[in-house]
């Protein structure tokens, strides 16, 4: 047994209202350079729908993942090493931008500059791309709210999978969001495509990171990873993709999306598994079986075998107790409710979702009959086979007893919770049919209704004898490295060459140039104009006043 | 060794433009070749990359750039084997020097033609794909005249050669000057008799490699044939370095 600790995420899709401000947060925070205006480490995708990119999932077009040879060994999908040598030159399936969407800006100036006229100026998108006029047709979430409209839905990977009678119903049934970051996978395909080896899993939490300095701009890896969520940035000749907010992670804070979360639908854990279980489980014969086979390997962290193997294995003493109030090891091991997405990728995902149970909540309420009530709930579990077929297309490879399951147990803490809300006796034959105590299906409910900030996201901080890594420390001078702090900006061999500036230069830097700019945008002249609000009042800057024109008469007197 | 006597000689053979063009440029060049791409190593490891245009165009690409890359291949071989090995050894495993002849020359037009070829496709694709041109900087520019004169001055000095002139062997002037530069021993005067397209080859060659490390032409050092052996999943700890940048000295952590 090898213990080693991930970071992993578990989101409540009931809970999301599709509100975006995950996917705008994180856009702000890490992809708002030149390069990456294409890339959303994190977006949400209205399903039914084409998801983003286009069609992603449609693993027969665009070979991410895993799958098993004829030797019923585990094998890359895209070819292994020397095939994808063979191909570096050029990846035969990487998406273009155009499966992605163009991305673009509005040419704003105009509506400042404009002379008068009759008609109001408009501002016209300009490709950020070739810098012309384009005529915007698709973005990250071009299909937002048209679930199920006949617009998208035929384009639906999943849809496919599901009969056709169902597929006609499915489009009068539901339509649930679901937001999606890199899964930060225990077995990455991404990782295992690089060629530079540039991808790695840390040992510490899990997080799959690039290294930017050893990144060749092979690609491989966009087309390795079945979820499209490694995006190559154009600029850099670099590949990019979600950090899990490391930064922030490693000093005890919640990522980027999940603090912003409206819904409060994240949670954020460590989950304790065994490394040496991970290709086997990720070998399992059938399909279906992953699910199943990926809970194995993880590990009760109460179990004191697997504490001292821990202790064994270097994971502090805190991370332990972390892994045994994580919510994730609840909702995934205790309670059996948050299911993976696409299991059958056999990557073993990180990032975990309890299906909605509202679109199954929404069709009885609509038959006039009472929501709430259990008999009612479980009954259109049974019958509403439509939302279960299409999450175990999502969650299950397939099988839809796990949902069933779920969904269950989601409608049984529905009715069970509402005796106890209005005052009556709590009916314990309720949680009993679905294998529960009264207790736990209590347990869940505060988990999922109640849980405040520091029980959704219970991270141990890394540890204070590791800071100084961290970030730069004071002990140090922080303009004191290659290059100096007059770099900055574009270096001699494209986009940000150069060594990286440490964060405090960078601070330091961006602080300065905000000061000294009177536009977000620096305008081609900056340099020769003077911010007054800035300006102290005491000395001329350059730029404060306009050239003499009779400039040699001046000097001369 | 003769010491100084030896320089005299040679300045008497080759002249003082031989000297300069085909001893000190060389070490220049190589010396520039060398340090270049240790000093881009240690000074720009984020601008090391092929910076693909793959993501703007993909239907030219898929055809130009392989074409290209497995034509240079083979020419980086054929190279290898003509100036690299001696003829003496060729002909002692009994490859007479016409089949040696007759199978570079083959082989080496295939593989000129594929990699022009595929460079033409590839620089058509630069100019007229909106996109790929505007993310082309002068320093690529640059490197793209340089590659392309090496190549077509080669190949053309290939073509004249034995169309024209009715076979040259270079492997007993052009590559002992070659090994010459290795040993330590320049040898100038076998270059100046070579015919005019061969030298001009090799000078624009000389400069190629001296621009080499400051081109995106640096991937090619990094070819990643460690994937044929390494484990699939890179575990890393995040230990393995403070910060953005190693520790200066007298600061680095103890125990650990």
């Amino acid at each position: 047994m090898r213990v080693m600790a991930q970071m992993a995420m578990v989101m409540n899709l009931d809970k999301c209202i599709g509100c975006h401000t995950c996917s705008v947060t994180c856009k702000q925070a890490w992809t708002n350079r030149t390069g990456v205006e294409y890339v959303w480490f994190n977006n949400v995708e209205t399903r039914p729908g084409q998801g983003y990119p286009r069609r992603y999932e449609d693993q027969d077009t665009w070979k991410g993942g895993w799958e098993l040879n004829k030797k019923g060994r585990l094998a890359l999908r895209a070819g292994g090493r020397f095939k994808k040598l063979i191909q570096i030159f050029s990846n035969p399936v990487l998406p273009t931008l155009d499966d992605y969407y163009e991305p673009w800006t509005y040419d704003y100036e105009t509506l400042t500059n404009a002379p008068l006229q009759e008609h109001t100026p408009v501002a016209r998108p300009k490709s950020l791309i070739s810098g012309k006029d384009m005529k915007i047709s698709w973005s990250a979430n071009w299909d937002d709210d048209l679930g199920g409209s006949a617009a998208t839905s035929e384009k639906d990977v999943l849809l496919n999978e599901v009969s056709e009678k169902i597929k006609f119903e499915f489009e009068q049934t539901f339509m649930f969001y679901l937001p999606r970051i890199c899964e930060h996978c225990l077995n990455p395909s991404c990782a295992a495509s690089c060629p530079s080896g540039a991808i790695y899993k840390r040992e510490e939490d899990g997080i799959v990171l690039v290294d930017q300095d050893r990144c060749r701009g092979w690609r491989m890896c966009v087309t390795g990873c079945p979820y499209k969520k490694v995006y190559f940035n154009h600029r850099t000749g670099k590949a990019e993709k979600c950090t899990f907010c490391f930064p922030r992670v490693e000093v005890g804070l919640p990522t980027v999306c999940s603090e912003t979360c409206v819904g409060r639908l994240r949670y954020i854990g460590l989950v304790l598994y065994d490394a040496d279980r991970v290709l086997e489980a990720a070998s399992t014969p059938d399909e279906t079986g992953l699910y199943e086979a990926q809970r194995k390997v993880f590990l009760d962290p109460h179990d004191p075998h697997v504490i001292a193997a821990a202790e064994k294995a270097g994971i502090p003493r805190d991370w332990v107790e972390a892994a045994q109030r994580s919510p994730i090891h609840s909702l995934i091991n205790t309670f059996k409710v948050a299911l993976p997405l696409h299991p059958e990728y056999r990557t073993m995902p990180m990032v975990w979702y309890i299906p909605p149970l509202s679109p199954v909540v929404d069709a009885v309420r609509d038959t006039g009959r009472d929501a709430e009530d259990h008999h009612n709930l479980f009954a259109a579990v049974e019958s509403l086979r439509i939302p279960v077929d299409y999450l175990a297309q999502l969650f299950t490879a397939g099988d839809p007893a796990p949902v069933d399951a779920v969904l269950h147990r989601l409608a049984a803490m529905r009715s069970y919770m509402r005796d106890i809300n209005l005052g009556r006796e709590p009916n314990d034959a309720i949680p009993k049919a679905v294998g529960m105590s009264g207790e736990q299906v209590y347990d869940m409910y505060r988990l999922l209704a109640l849980a405040k900030y520091d029980e959704r996201y219970v991270i141990p901080p890394a540890h204070a004898e590791q800071a100084h890594k961290l970030e730069e420390l004071a002990t140090e001078c922080s303009l004191d490295y290659e290059g100096g702090p007059g770099m900055g900006g574009s270096g001699p061999f494209g986009e940000s060459s150069g060594g990286a500036a440490p964060i405090a230069v960078e601070n330091f830097h961006a602080l300065r140039d905000r000061q000294t700019s009177e536009t977000p945008a620096a305008p081609t002249d900056k340099a020769t104009r003077v911010n007054l609000l800035n300006w102290d009042g005491k000395s001329s800057p350059p730029g404060l006043f306009p050239p003499a024109a009779d400039d040699e008469n001046g000097s001369a007197s | 060794m003769t010491g100084p006597a030896q320089p005299l000689t040679l300045a008497a053979e080759a002249g003082t433009g031989g000297i300069l063009l085909w001893v000190v440029l060389p070490y220049v060049c190589l010396a520039v070749f060398v340090l270049g791409h240790i000093w881009r190593y240690r000074y720009d490891k984020f601008g090391w990359t092929t910076r693909s245009s793959q993501l703007y165009e993909r239907r030219l690409l898929r055809i130009g750039s392989p074409l290209f890359h497995f034509g240079i291949l083979v020419v980086l071989l054929g190279h290898i084997g003509g100036l690299v090995i001696p003829k003496s050894w060729t002909e002692a495993v009994g490859i007479s020097e016409h089949t040696y002849h007759i199978g570079a020359v083959v082989l080496g037009t295939i593989a000129g033609v594929a990699t022009l070829g595929g460079l033409a496709i590839l620089i058509y694709r630069r100019r007229t794909v909106g996109p790929v041109f505007s993310a082309t900087t002068r320093n690529d520019k640059a490197m793209y005249v340089s590659l392309s004169v090496t190549i077509a001055l080669g190949l053309a000095a290939t073509v004249a050669a034995n169309v024209v002139g009715g076979g040259y062997d270079y492997r007993e002037t052009i590559s002992p000057w070659f090994r010459s530069i290795f040993y330590l021993q320049p040898d100038p005067a076998m270059m100046t008799e070579a015919p005019v397209l061969f030298q001009l080859h090799a000078l624009s060659a000389l400069l190629l490699f001296a621009a080499w490390p400051f081109t995106r032409l640096v991937h090619m050092l990094t070819a990643p044939l460690g994937y044929l052996t390494r484990p699939y999943i890179v575990y890393r700890s995040r230990d393995t370095q403070l910060g953005a940048r190693a520790p200066r000295r007298g600061w680095e952590r103890t125990g650990a």
